[in-house]
């Protein structure tokens, strides 16, 4: 129950929901729901980790598993943006492809060893600090710093540069996007790609980084979804976004740690009394997703703001829309 | 959407032809033709998953002969296909009903498992004292499953209509949370033991199954069919007279036609969402119910291999119609009955997200028809 230590634990494996979140925004921003993260993120895990064990290579695995996230995800972008199939179910598809596609393709993977990780580092001078050193500067997986670097440079993206109020354009309004001479097409595609490459990212760096090993389903366990919440409780922000991942997973590592100790506070530890108890504990991450969706909305309704405005649409040249 | 091929000019022609591609938007749909894609997507993503079989070093015409064969082979396994299709069915059904509305409930698999709470519940608090005859447990089962499942349907219908909360993450995080709880009572309050199982119900309190008749009717003999069976053929007709034959049914096709037309037409589409959503609850609550008095007879951890999820292809195999989920839902029992014994295992989960693929994907053929003209350039 150290502070810091769950701090850490958080900002470590808040990096995975990171990634996962911040390539659903592109998506979403561009106007292209995406549901199956959870599957992106399965197959990125499964081939950055298999690659990995057979290459003895993890950065191999890093981009293999990237590369996968992003291959799938255009299964999707064929098949809402050319076929104009309803979103929703394209990602729901994708979700159950990724699933068996992966537990096909670890088939052997679980009883792999122990695998070189990727490295981890302290930055000498920034560790030092007080408070924040330890947190976010000590021992961390490099990839955790690549989340640092994503978060300005994806917000620097989106909102002062060209190429991203092209990007926000078609997710609001196609087709004056379209009329300006934005091709609405080629920028969904561009995005939804961007956001399948991230969810790769986000699978490989659980299986090469943050708890590495092959479990099957249980290795990205729900992740993909809890991204999709953290993209709406961000309200499609990267900053917030960023402040959702590392708190939700931080909550997540207390609730582990809080099982431990004979004693909190002072009195008889319950979960550690009883410990099927702990049954309600694993409930309250997801409790706290649907109290902050419901807070969130209340904050979209009062502030008249929220989703892309085209977020789910179909853009169809020549025919009335947004 | 206008797609032009760039024109293809004879070198020697006496005049040039231009020829065109249009995909053009259907005013109206040929009856026939919804069904004929759905069939031919259906083919498509066997075949598609007959490749990635060969490629994974299987042979798919052994896969699919065995899949087939220990599913329909004889009358046994057919029984027992039957009995996998059965919370199917409910919940394919629950899934159709809140598609029609365009409410997105991915969480059929926590109503079902809140439904096996509920009715297990009746037996095991106990709410009746042992010994109650069947003919007021089994009532008393079915009508606690369908309540736990309506009211934990209820919870993301009310976010939805009253705080305009998305649902799909609601429900999905909802099924997390059912089963959690239902881990707590089987290990904990209702644990046989010490295992992570309860106590099996009386047998007086079990469907009644075929083979209990086997004493009259011989042939029965083995035959695993339960009476969930016809809970769900009822459920069927049940929910096709709402849909198509009913005011509200009016009312949820409209909305999900144009939301916006339905509050113009003075619908409330509030009220409407939260209703549809407990009734989509109540339809997998009582799937649930079903499966632990017809097939498990105790309360434990895994009672479903993801039927809650499986449902959604069935629904949309079904073109969400309340007959094609009795089909559909009989073809996936099929497969979720056969893939218990294909190995790697995720391979049923695979073919189903290529059916799904398939499906959507082959619906633009029922927005758009192809036009190849030919004009003189």
């Amino acid at each position: 129950m150290d502070p810091t230590t769950i701090l850490a634990a958080g900002v470590a494996s808040g990096t995975v929901l990171l990634f996962a979140a911040v390539g659903e925004i592109f998506a979403e921003r561009a106007g292209v729901i995406n549901l199956g993260v959870e599957g992106m993120m399965l197959i990125g895990a499964v081939v950055a980790f298999g690659t990995a064990v057979a290459t003895g290579n993890p950065w191999l695995g890093l981009a293999l598993g990237t590369l996968a996230g992003g291959l799938l995800s255009v299964l999707h972008a064929i098949i809402t943006i050319s076929f104009q199939a309803e979103q929703v179910v394209s990602g729901l598809a994708l979700t159950f492809l990724g699933t068996g596609l992966a537990r096909v393709l670890g088939e052997d993977l679980s009883k792999a060893g122990a695998i070189a990780l990727l490295p981890t580092l302290t930055v000498p001078g920034l560790a030092a600090l007080p408070v924040v050193g330890p947190i976010f500067f000590t021992d961390q997986s490099v990839l955790v710093y690549v989340g640092y670097a994503v978060v300005p440079i994806a917000w620097y993206w989106i909102n002062r540069t060209r190429p991203g109020l092209h990007l926000r354009a078609v997710g609001e309004s196609p087709t004056a996007a379209d009329t300006l001479g934005v091709d609405v097409y080629r920028l969904r595609y561009t995005y939804v790609i961007v956001g399948g490459l991230f969810a790769g990212l986000a699978g490989a760096t659980i299986t090469l980084a943050i708890s590495p090993g092959w479990f099957g389903d249980l290795t990205v366990n729900g992740q993909g979804w809890i991204a999709i919440a953290i993209v709406i409780f961000a309200q499609w922000g990267v900053g917030r976004a960023a402040l959702g991942a590392y708190a939700y997973a931080a909550i997540g590592r207390m609730l582990i740690d809080i099982q431990g100790p004979q004693e909190l506070f002072g009195f008889p530890n319950p979960f550690y009394v009883n410990h099927t108890l702990t049954f309600f504990l694993g409930m309250v991450p997801y409790i706290l997703i649907i109290l902050v969706l419901v807070a969130v909305s209340g904050e979209a309704i009062r502030k008249r703001i929220g989703a892309p405005a085209a977020l789910g649409i179909h853009y169809v040249r020549g025919e009335r829309g947004h | 959407m206008t797609t032009s091929a760039p024109a293809r000019q004879p070198e020697h022609g006496r005049f040039r032809m231009a020829r065109t591609i249009h995909l053009e938007r259907r005013l109206e749909v040929p009856r026939w033709l919804p069904v004929a894609t759905t069939i031919g997507a259906v083919v498509v993503a066997l075949l598609m998953s007959g490749v990635i079989l060969w490629f994974a070093g299987g042979d798919p015409v052994a896969i699919f002969i065995h899949i087939l064969r220990s599913s329909f082979g004889s009358l046994g396994v057919l029984s027992d296909t039957l009995v996998t299709a059965t919370p199917l069915i409910l919940t394919g059904l629950a899934c159709a009903l809140a598609f029609r509305m365009r409410l997105w409930n991915i969480g059929a698999e926590g109503q079902f498992l809140m439904g096996a709470w509920g009715a297990s519940a009746v037996l095991l608090i106990p709410i009746v004292p042992a010994g109650t005859p069947s003919i007021i447990t089994i009532p008393l089962m079915m009508a606690a499953g369908m309540l736990a499942g309506a009211l934990y349907g209820a919870i993301p219908g009310i976010l939805k209509a009253y705080r305009n909360v998305n649902e799909i993450i609601v429900t999905l995080m909802l099924n997390y949370i059912a089963a959690a709880w239902i881990a707590y009572w089987v290990f904990g309050p209702w644990s046989e033991a010490g295992f992570q199982l309860t106590a099996q119900f009386p047998k007086s309190d079990w469907l009644p199954r075929l083979s209990d008749f086997a004493s009259s009717v011989p042939a029965f003999a083995g035959l695993t069919v339960h009476l969930g069976l016809i809970f769900g053929l009822v459920a069927a007709l049940l929910v096709r007279f709402l849909l198509f034959r009913s005011r509200r049914g009016y009312e949820i096709r409209l909305i999900g036609d144009s939301p916006r037309a339905a509050r113009y037409a003075g619908i409330n589409v509030a009220r409407n969402t939260v209703i549809v959503f407990a009734m989509s609850g109540a339809l997998a609550g009582l799937a649930g119910m079903s499966e632990v008095g017809g097939v498990v007879h105790r309360l434990q951890q895994v009672i479903s291999p993801g039927y809650g999820f499986t449902a959604i292809i069935v629904a949309y195999i079904a073109k969400l119609h309340p007959y094609g989920v009795i089909i559909a839902a009989i073809a996936f029992g099929a497969l979720i009955l056969a893939g218990r014994e294909i190995q790697p295992s995720g391979i049923p989960a695979m073919i189903q997200g290529i059916i799904l693929f398939c499906l959507i994907a082959s619906e633009v053929v029922l927005r758009y028809r192809v036009r190849i003209e030919r004009r003189a350039a």
